[in-house]
């Protein structure tokens, strides 16, 4: 096996900090002691792969895999779709993209939601998909509400989609957060807000997609997502054993 | 003005928030069937070669609350310490699970074989150890760790020997509770907090 070399360091000043005391949960849920920083190896540029037998055809269509395609979701069609590049703007190819979200009104299917805005009947909120071979990747849904939820005395979460990206190997795994161009709860949400640099911020706001909107159907948004890459050294460092 | 770098930044990480398991786990979420096939349930299928181990745990916030809400991920190489998908690897172990702390008692039991151990960059071997990511409301950025073994030589790991403070060597080492099965706690904040991993 070729060494393709270590991962590039995590940029951390990229990321929110763990502590973050106007998301209340960030204060009980962060390490008060620094992280332990290494080199990485192959525990870390390693990682699970998975295979197109394991998705079902509808996995990548919330409107519809729900209900098996008996039914279509209510609320706003639009295709989310983009592409997965490491930081050497490389495709990263057949890797697996998950998204979850709440329905047109806020809602979440699970247990502990329990939210006054109703489920959709037809809408479950969780797709998967892999990226082709240029990193490509689309899911067709409906656009999520706002929320409510018990942070401060009155704070909405903006409309957003959680999307789960693993790359190649388990030190690139990185969950996040897609929010819409034009959402004005972006500017006043504490977990938005978490990430202090506001170009950074920016790169999370998908915005309109005209020419990939489908007349008298659905509204595309773009989102790209860059995942770390890996050093490119001349210099021979191979893995011992390998 | 200096050249540009052709380089991207990767993209800021969010929390996982209250509902990841409708995502990433749909039947712990009360959605069972969403999926024909869900993923990562299990890292190892009939038949991995090795010892079956059993290692519970919870995750402990600083108030020392058992958090109901942590999603982990754990990857892990085969008995003989190869990684799915390099050349010899068992192919009973996926080497990959996703796993929930149970919603009434906070506690989370991950099955797998014990890891074997593997070459380290530079030279040496690591000493057996299961890679581990948490992902929780309130997390803003997945936390990694490693689980390690009391039962090992972990004398000679290069990850181990890079931490300063000796006495929290141990918040990484899974104790023993009985044959096969261990407890490995995690604390992400305060008195005994485990050692987190930026790699």
């Amino acid at each position: 096996m070729t060494d393709l070399g270590p991962l590039i360091p995590r940029n951390r000043e990229a990321h929110p900090d763990a502590y973050d005391p106007a998301y209340k949960t960030s204060v009980s849920r962060s390490p008060y002691l620094p992280l332990l920083s290494m080199e990485s190896g192959l525990s870390e540029e390693t990682g699970p792969t998975f295979g197109h037998n394991k998705l079902g055809a509808l996995d990548n269509n919330l409107i519809l895999n729900w209900t098996k395609g008996a039914a279509p979701a209510v609320g706003e069609r639009i295709l989310m779709h983009g592409r997965v590049v490491d930081e050497n703007n490389r495709a990263v190819p057949n890797t697996l993209v998950e998204i979850w979200q709440a329905n047109a009104g806020g809602r979440y299917r699970h247990k502990k939601d329990g939210y006054l805005a109703p489920l959709d009947p037809n809408f479950g909120g969780c797709g998967r998909t892999l990226t082709d071979e240029n990193g490509y990747y689309q899911f067709l849904t409906i656009r999520p509400g706002a929320y409510p939820w018990p942070n401060r005395g009155n704070d909405w979460r903006p409309m957003h989609i959680h999307i789960s990206v693993y790359g190649h190997s388990f030190g690139q795994r990185l969950i996040t957060q897609m929010y819409f161009e034009g959402d004005p709860l972006i500017n006043h949400c504490p977990i938005a807000a978490t990430i202090k640099n506001r170009s950074q911020l920016d790169r999370l706001v998908a915005p309109l997609d005209l020419a990939s909107s489908r007349p008298l159907d659905f509204l595309a948004y773009k989102f790209d997502i860059v995942l770390r890459g890996r050093r490119q050294t001349m210099f021979e460092n191979k893995l011992e054993g390998m | 003005m200096v050249q540009k770098l052709d380089t991207l930044v990767e993209t800021p990480s969010q929390t996982a928030g209250p509902y990841v398991h409708i995502g990433l786990m749909p039947t712990y979420a009360g959605n069972a069937g969403y999926y024909d096939e869900e993923i990562a349930t299990s890292p190892i299928a009939d038949g991995a070669k090795g010892e079956v181990i059993e290692i519970v745990g919870s995750v402990f916030d600083g108030t020392g609350w058992a958090m109901r809400d942590a999603l982990l991920e754990s990857w892990q190489p085969d008995a003989a310490g190869k990684f799915a998908g390099q050349e010899g690897a068992d192919p009973a172990v996926t080497g990959h699970c996703r796993f929930a702390a149970d919603a009434e008692s906070g506690e989370f039991t991950l099955r797998t074989v014990k890891p074997g151990k593997v070459p380290a960059r530079g030279g040496g071997f690591s000493a057996p150890h299961i890679s581990v990511w948490i992902c929780a409301r309130g997390i803003n950025i997945g936390l990694q760790t490693r689980i390690y073994f009391e039962d090992e030589d972990n004398s000679a790991d290069p990850l181990l020997a890079r931490i300063e403070q000796r006495p929290r060597v141990d918040t990484l080492i899974a104790k023993k509770i009985g044959e096969g099965k261990y407890r490995f706690d995690v604390r992400l904040q305060g008195e005994g907090e485990t050692v987190f991993l930026d790699i």
